[in-house]
């Protein structure tokens, strides 16, 4: 019954969306309010009718009903009720059906808070959003319906993958999709700007909030995602350049772009034609990650013989999108009118060698990605592009972004001073080299590029507080003074500070950790003791337990240096029975930003057990930067000039005005 | 400057980065990247020792031999040719006998192939993809292996699906 409720939702959820896909795009170009009022209320009934599909899928998960094929195929009755939660979207099904839901959360978002925006504008982005959410409804309802029965329904379930059994599942995936998904949003916005012709500064004012939304998700679900690698492969890797992981990137690099080129067009009403094609691209860039996850394209193309329709018809849905958005804007784009002049050397000048470095290291990364692919289909061999490749391709484009970062925010808008800001940024760039010299001593003749790498981190860190120290005068006046000013600060220029430091934080964090990482592996007995990176760690003994659906054998370690106890490890290994599968579960010992990491191997025949150990020098710094990133797109949102939807209709009237 | 000089700028320095990321991506792909082969695609093309390339097949049952100090030997085979391979570390949790594997190293000078990486997917009924596919165009395509994948494909366990992170891939090294 709730199975059959959850399907007719969804089905009712489509043919909401068809009305909405049309109606308001009469109404616009009928110029009928009533018509075009329409899309508000087909997309929050959406949302309710995609929201009732989610909890009844929520619901059969929770209940185990394993007379539902999806259920039995990813649950287990003895599974925790977190994970069953979570088995909702670990697996394809109920991930689209989580897509969705998104799609038409934000949907959703646009129509309740977006009362402030021209009513034909709302028309055609929410009709837009209709066309995506149409497209993906079919799409679940022809290829992937989470709700299918089992004519014979089974006593017990097959359980979900181990390695989804973990905490990181209920966080990574919904977060990702809120970064994903989010994008369509502007999206929508750009493909309604180029329907109606018309772009001004105010179109910037309110993509920026959704895109800045989106893109606070996203890096945050990529850090997420990169940290559950790190403690649950049980090998320590936190970035593999697997081409599911750069799925996720490209939309990142991209949005990061449009991020910096819709603050041009808000505040100097240029680079217009560039922003909205950016726009495309992003969300494109998120269609295409959804692409190669689902479709199973990545492993090998030959995956489309698995299940023809599914990747076929999201291949379509690609195209159709991509294709349509692209023709489109290159039948319109001629027709916006291009404004702000700009010298090459100014804020603009920086921020389009922002969005020049930032795209062309998607489009590496793209090539990448795809290459093999393409090798594969036209040449007939198979081969892997990996860390080599992305290492001597992406990082040099990604060094000289950084070296630039710091010099952006202190250009001045229209014709800046380069000289000027050299000057400026002298205090960082010396800090930089102190701390290259230092590390070089410190290492005494290693790797030269470590140090290196590590003074642009502090380069770029002691740039963006620069940046500060100059916004609030900081040592040129009383420091009463400067406090005053740092309280009057917008909070998107502290928002800009916090994310450029960030940047700062993970290269150091990243340098760190691949150049200073040591590696202990042997098998140990009871009372062994491994000595790492002048910790000592001594084996106490393996023990057995019983978990709720897993046996787990757990190995105990003290942990002590020079002789002062620290702490006790605990890795396990568990295996569980009705996959006949195990999974490794690392402990790891915080100190500082760096960590001590352990994982089992297979216990041999002499009751001894395989162990890897990994002392990795200032590796949470890696997470720290990400977060620090979008703890700054957070302040930055908090700004006035771009709360969310702050509605009053009398200010709206103002908005309507191009800014400058 | 004139409007179009500073057009001029700005297209210039976006065809020098280009220009750049094109050399720096042709530098890359020359010795960067990493062919899949199976031991009769060895066998047949004669690679050389030292060459790097990704060795895909299955484990050879019963010549799995664990020496001193986690090294490790056993053999690949596609059902035409067997590869023995070396490799010291912790093997993935789901290296089996039996079982397809995919291992990347590089052959030495006695023809043993030495792996420092084994990759292996979390999932008991995985094949990796490159195996499967070598093995069916050598027509040493077993029943059971289908039956294993046709589960996948009705919607059963998806590992690389199941997470936008690539998490049900460990690669030991």
């Amino acid at each position: 019954m709730i199975a059959e409720a959850g399907h007719y939702a969804l089905v009712l959820a489509l043919a909401l969306a068809l009305i909405q896909s049309f109606v308001p795009m009469i109404g616009a170009r009928l110029r009928d309010p009533a018509l075009m009022n329409v899309a508000r209320s087909t997309a929050l009934a959406q949302l309710l009718f995609v929201g009732a599909s989610f909890i009844a899928l929520v619901t059969l998960h929770v209940n185990s009903d394993f007379s539902v094929a999806n259920v039995y195929e990813n649950s287990h009755s003895m599974k925790p009720l977190i994970y069953k939660i979570t088995g909702v979207w670990g697996n394809h099904e109920g991930s689209m059906l989580l897509w969705v839901s998104i799609l038409a959360l934000f949907g959703g978002l646009v129509a309740a808070f977006g009362n402030n925006l021209p009513l034909s504008l709302r028309a055609h982005v929410l009709a837009v959003q209709a066309w995506i959410a149409s497209a993906f409804y079919l799409f679940i309802l022809i290829t992937s319906n989470p709700f299918l029965r089992i004519v014979n329904p089974p006593i017990e379930g097959r359980d979900l993958n181990p390695v989804l059994q973990d905490i990181g599942l209920a966080v990574h995936p919904p977060m990702l999709y809120l970064g994903y998904v989010g994008f369509s949003i502007s999206f929508s916005f750009a493909i309604a700007a180029l329907i109606e012709g018309r772009i001004d500064a105010a179109w910037a004012r309110w993509v920026r909030p959704w895109t800045l939304v989106a893109w606070i998700f996203l890096t945050l679900g990529i850090a997420m995602g990169s940290y559950w690698a790190y403690y649950e492969l049980g090998w320590g890797g936190w970035w593999f350049w697997d081409p599911v992981e750069n799925a996720s990137l490209m939309p990142w690099l991209a949005g990061t772009a449009l991020l910096h080129s819709a603050l041009v067009m808000e505040k100097r009403n240029a680079l217009k034609v560039w922003t909205i094609l950016l726009s495309i691209l992003t969300f494109s860039l998120s269609l295409l990650g959804t692409f190669l996850v689902r479709s199973g394209v990545i492993t090998s193309v030959h995956a489309f013989a698995n299940d023809p329709t599914r990747g076929v018809f999201i291949l379509l849905i690609l195209c159709l999108f991509i294709g349509g958005s692209l023709s489109l804007f290159a039948g319109r784009a001629t027709s916006l009118k291009q404004g702000g002049l700009f010298a090459p050397i100014s804020r603009e000048g920086a921020l389009v060698l922002n969005n020049l470095l930032l795209t062309v290291a998607c489009a590496v990364v793209l090539f990448g990605t795809l290459y093999p692919l393409a090798m594969e289909v036209l040449a007939d061999f198979k081969m892997s592009v990996g860390a080599p490749f992305y290492n001597l391709s992406f990082v040099p484009l990604f060094v000289l972004l950084l070296l630039a970062v710091p010099f952006g925010p202190l250009l001045a808008w229209k014709r800046g001073d380069l000289l000027g800001v050299t000057q400026r940024l002298l205090a960082a760039g010396v800090a930089g080299l102190v701390v290259i010299a230092l590390v070089w001593a410190w290492t005494r003749g290693g790797s030269a590029l470590a140090p290196l790498a590590i003074g642009l981190g502090v380069f770029v860190i002691a740039g963006a507080l620069t940046d500060l120290a100059e916004r609030t005068g900081l040592f040129r006046l009383p420091f009463a003074t400067s406090l005053h000013r740092a309280r009057g600060l917008p909070r998107s220029a502290w928002g800009t500070v916090f994310a450029h430091a960030g940047l700062g934080v993970a290269l150091i964090g990243i340098v760190c950790e691949t150049t200073w990482n040591s590696e202990y592996i042997a098998t140990m007995k009871p009372n062994d003791v491994a000595q790492v990176a002048g910790y000592e760690l001594k084996l106490d003994g393996l023990l057995e337990r019983q978990g709720p659906n897993y046996r787990e054998m757990i190995a105990q370690f003290n942990v002590s240096r020079d002789g002062e106890a620290l702490s006790v490890m605990t890795p396990s290994k568990r295996s569980f029975t009705t996959r006949g599968s195990s999974t490794t579960e690392a402990a790891l010992l915080t100190r500082g930003a760096s960590q001590l990491y352990i994982s089992l191997g297979d216990v041999t025949a002499e009751g001894a057990i395989a162990v890897r150990i990994y002392h990795k020098p200032l590796v949470l710094m890696i997470w720290w930067g990400p977060v620090l990133m979008a703890f700054g797109g957070m302040l930055s949102l908090s700004d006035r000039r771009l709360r969310v939807g702050a509605p009053k209709p009398a200010r709206a009237k103002q908005r309507l005005q191009p800014a400058e | 400057m004139t409007r179009k000089q500073r057009r001029m700028t700005i297209i210039g320095g976006s065809l020098a980065v280009l220009a750049l990321a094109a050399a720096l991506v042709l530098n890359a792909l020359r010795d960067s990247i990493v062919f899949f082969s199976t031991p009769t695609m060895v066998a047949e093309n004669h690679v050389q020792p030292g060459k790097r390339f990704r060795l895909g097949g299955l484990v050879q049952p019963g010549s799995l031999q664990r020496g001193d100090n986690l090294a490790v030997t056993f053999e690949v085979a596609d059902g035409g040719a067997k590869l023995p391979v070396a490799f010291k570390g912790i093997l993935p949790d789901l290296f089996r006998e039996g079982q397809g594997v995919v291992a990347e190293g590089a052959l030495d000078a006695n023809g043993v192939f030495k792996a420092d990486t084994v990759l292996a997917k979390h999932d008991e009924t995985y094949m990796p993809k490159d195996v499967a596919d070598a093995l069916k165009k050598q027509g040493h395509w077993k029943d059971d292996y289908g039956a294993k994948d046709s589960n996948k494909a009705s919607g059963g366990p998806k590992p690389s699906a199941t997470t936008a992170q690539g998490n049900s891939q460990g690669a030991v090294r």
